[in-house]
């Protein structure tokens, strides 16, 4: 059984068909590229995915449930977690609160708790604190825990947000751009990274890329989409020789 | 102190002896000094003021003579000198010797305390301390009340306006509901009116009643503060200061022309149930540590994830429209009681008191001591409080001077003295044992 499959997708904004008819099953442990030109539709496919915005028309199934119009919380809390395309971290908060928010969902004592310091508050608490060190300890980021978040150097933040997107204990991660404004050394240890939190977390990964070395060199199936539509799928063997690909990113930079 | 003694070069040599004294004291030795601070003024203060031709007993330090009378400076330093400073410094002194001493011996009975037993303990004296510098004059006595009804308006508005990063302006329309609720229930139950009839139960039940009044003219608040909500949580933007101002109207208003409630003319008559110290001191340091909870628990602090990006926190599965909720509703509650305890605080309201002016005022208050900070909010509103008071005799010209000072200090710290942090205060958290150990031994000399 696939742990996502998304059928008959279509996507409209106003008049503007973002996205069409858009098909994918992806299983457990793949990791999966979704590749194309600028305003192809991409970010949009994801934001459908976790719920943004509710599909015009189209089914989102994820773990055998149907998810379609949930709100991202829910799917959040469903196992599904992203990053993003430009970081969106919670900027006035320490690193560390940042990873913490994410265990929102699984939070034990409610709001007498919170309110009162009752229903077991204080252990949980401190359950979260050090899941969260732990976490970010995995990631070589612990010495960052108690800085404000927005005064951290790029890369940091980049894995900051890694952190609390794997905080809220996906099964689907959705990486959009992971090595957006990267330099080709940190690429490279970015994929190490990928394949590593892969493992670590048992994890299945779709990600959004530009850069072919990145996404030929991780995903086992490519999805190439232009103008909303799927115009191509495949190994990264048969995607890169593909004619319709090449001819859809001519005149756009492909690294 | 006395070894190796020699004239002081100057002022500069004196103040750090005195920082050397002084550094390691124990917050329970701080607090023993402003205890004896407080008792010389009941003491000799009165007396000390009529000789230095200060007359009656200066309500605030003698700062706001200064404003009266510009020559009576020195005198306001000598009595400022003999009955605050000089009995303080000297009680802290000896408390620490004492302490250290004791320590030497081991543990002091106050090291033995549970943490929570430590915090009351210190509450406890702070309240001592307070109650005998209010005793001194009725008007301490309202000004300290007050204060602590600010100090519940602002923290709670501070969820809104910091953690959650909205604008509210409705901190009064929500006094006001409090206030009314509150009014009424205890007139009802406690005072032969003649327009909601004799009492019902016997008067000596209203102090335990009070805090039914409160929780229920609170709860009454959060209930009209969703109407409020629920629209205005759909989207973001500026809809919540518009929203807000126009609930605060639209209260002021209906308030005007209920006429069973005395319509513009007031409400009055309210049974005296908040004249000690004690009980508004209880709300208040109720409410912080509620309020405080929330802010500091990991559920708490969802809400300035939402102020920070608002869709990545629903990503990671944070409820925030639930969350937008509760920080609301939890500022329309304590507002609410924060109104209530006010009606009979004064014990007589009226819509007018509930104005565009009071929400100005606590914005202000919150404004200077700093969004997203418990801490900043109380010392917003002891600032806000005391400079308001010692600036009284400028009259009209006090209200250029408050924000010009409000003004400059958004320039110099955009974000309020403490926002976005907190200062430790030290009598609620233990010091680690180590350092009342290193008081035993002599302070560094220079
Ligand atoms: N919220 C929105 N409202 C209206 N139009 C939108 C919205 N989001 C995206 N679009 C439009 O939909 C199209 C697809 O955008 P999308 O962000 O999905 O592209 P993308 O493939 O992620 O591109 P890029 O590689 O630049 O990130 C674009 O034309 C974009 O302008
Ligand atoms: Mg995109």
């Amino acid at each position: 059984m696939p742990l996502l499959e998304i059928k008959n997708l279509t996507h409209f904004f106003g008049g503007l068909r973002a996205v069409h008819n858009f098909n994918t099953r992806i299983e457990p442990g793949e990791i999966r590229g979704l590749i194309g030109p600028n305003g192809a539709g991409k970010t949009t496919v994801f934001n459908l995915t976790t719920g943004v915005y509710k599909p015009t028309e189209g089914q989102i199934i994820f773990d055998g449930q149907d998810i379609t119009g949930k709100p991202p919380h829910q799917i959040g809390k469903l196992g599904i977690s992203r990053t993003y395309q430009n970081l969106r971290l919670w900027g006035n908060l320490t690193a560390l609160d940042n990873v913490k928010i994410a265990f929102y969902g699984r939070i034990r004592y409610g709001l007498l708790g919170a309110f009162f310091g009752i229903n077991g508050r204080y252990e949980e608490e401190r359950r979260i604190d050090r899941e969260a060190r732990e976490l970010m300890a995995l990631l070589g980021i612990e010495g960052y825990a108690d800085m404000v978040v927005s005064g951290l150097p790029y890369g940091i933040q980049r894995k900051v947000e890694m952190a609390r997107a794997l905080a809220t204990r996906p099964k689907l991660l959705l990486l959009d751009e992971p090595t957006a404004g990267m330099t080709p050394a940190e690429m490279e240890e970015t994929m190490e990274f990928v394949l590593y939190i892969r493992d670590t977390f048992n994890l299945t990964i779709w990600l959004i890329e530009h850069k072919m070395r990145f996404v030929m060199g991780l995903c086992h199936w490519i999805q190439v989409l232009n103008f909303g539509e799927i115009i191509a799928e495949g190994t990264p063997q048969e995607v890169q020789n593909n004619p319709e690909v090449i001819r859809a990113y001519l005149g756009t930079a492909v690294t | 102190m006395q070894r190796s003694f020699e004239l002081p070069s100057g002022l500069r040599r004196w103040y750090a002896r005195l920082r050397a004294a002084y550094q390691d004291v124990p917050i329970s030795a701080w607090l023993v000094g402003m205890l004896a601070a407080v008792l010389v003024e009941a003491l000799i203060g009165r007396d000390l003021a009529y000789i230095l031709g200060l007359g009656n007993l200066p309500s605030f330090f003698g700062l706001s003579l200064i404003f009266k009378k510009w020559q009576l400076i020195p005198n306001i330093l000598v009595f400022i000198a003999v009955v605050y400073v000089i009995p303080a410094l000297g009680a802290t002194y000896l408390v620490r010797k004492l302490m250290a001493r004791l320590s030497g011996r081991g543990l002091t009975w106050l090291d033995r305390l549970p943490s929570w037993g430590y915090i009351l303990f210190n509450l406890a004296f702070v309240y001592v301390i307070l109650h005998f510098w209010a005793s001194a004059s009725d008007y301490r006595l309202l000004v300290l009340r007050l204060l602590g009804v600010n100090i519940i308006l602002t923290l709670s508005l501070n969820l809104v306006n910091g953690w959650m990063g909205e604008f509210s302006v409705s901190v009064a329309g929500f006094m006001a509901v409090g206030a009314y609720v509150a009014s009424v229930l205890m007139v009802w139950g406690f005072v032969d009116d003649n327009v909601f009839g004799p009492a019902v139960f016997p008067a000596s039940w209203a102090p335990f009643a009070f805090p039914i009044a409160l929780i229920i003219a609170g709860a009454v608040t959060a209930v009209t503060a969703l109407a409020v909500a629920i629209p205005s949580f759909r989207t973001r933007g500026d809809y919540l200061a518009i929203i807000t101002l126009a609930y605060m109207f639209i209260v002021k208003s209906s308030f005007e022309n209920i006429d069973f409630l005395g319509g513009a003319r007031g409400f009055m008559g309210q049974p005296k149930v908040a004249e000690s110290l004690l009980v508004v001191f209880v709300w208040t340091v109720l409410a912080v540590w509620i309020m405080y909870n929330y802010v500091t628990s990991t559920l708490g602090k969802a809400t300035s994830a939402v102020r920070d990006n608002e869709p990545a926190a629903e990503m990671m599965t944070v409820n925030t429209r639930k969350v937008k909720m509760v920080a609301f509703l939890t500022h329309a509650f304590w507002s609410g009681v924060a109104g209530g305890l006010y009606a009979h605080i004064v014990g007589y309201i009226n819509p007018s008191s509930f104005g565009l002016v009071k929400s100005a005022e606590i914005l202000g208050m919150l404004y200077l001591g700093g969004l997203n900070s418990v801490t900043g909010s109380i010392l917003g509103t002891v600032l806000f409080t005391m400079l308001s008071e010692i600036l009284r005799p400028l009259k009209l010209i006090k209200w250029m001077v408050i924000p010009v000072i409000l003004i400059i200090v958004m320039i110099k710290r955009p974000r309020g003295l403490l926002g976005f942090q907190e200062i430790r205060l030290p009598f609620l958290e233990r010091r680690a044992a180590k350092a009342d150990e290193e008081v035993s031994h002599a302070p560094a000399g220079d």
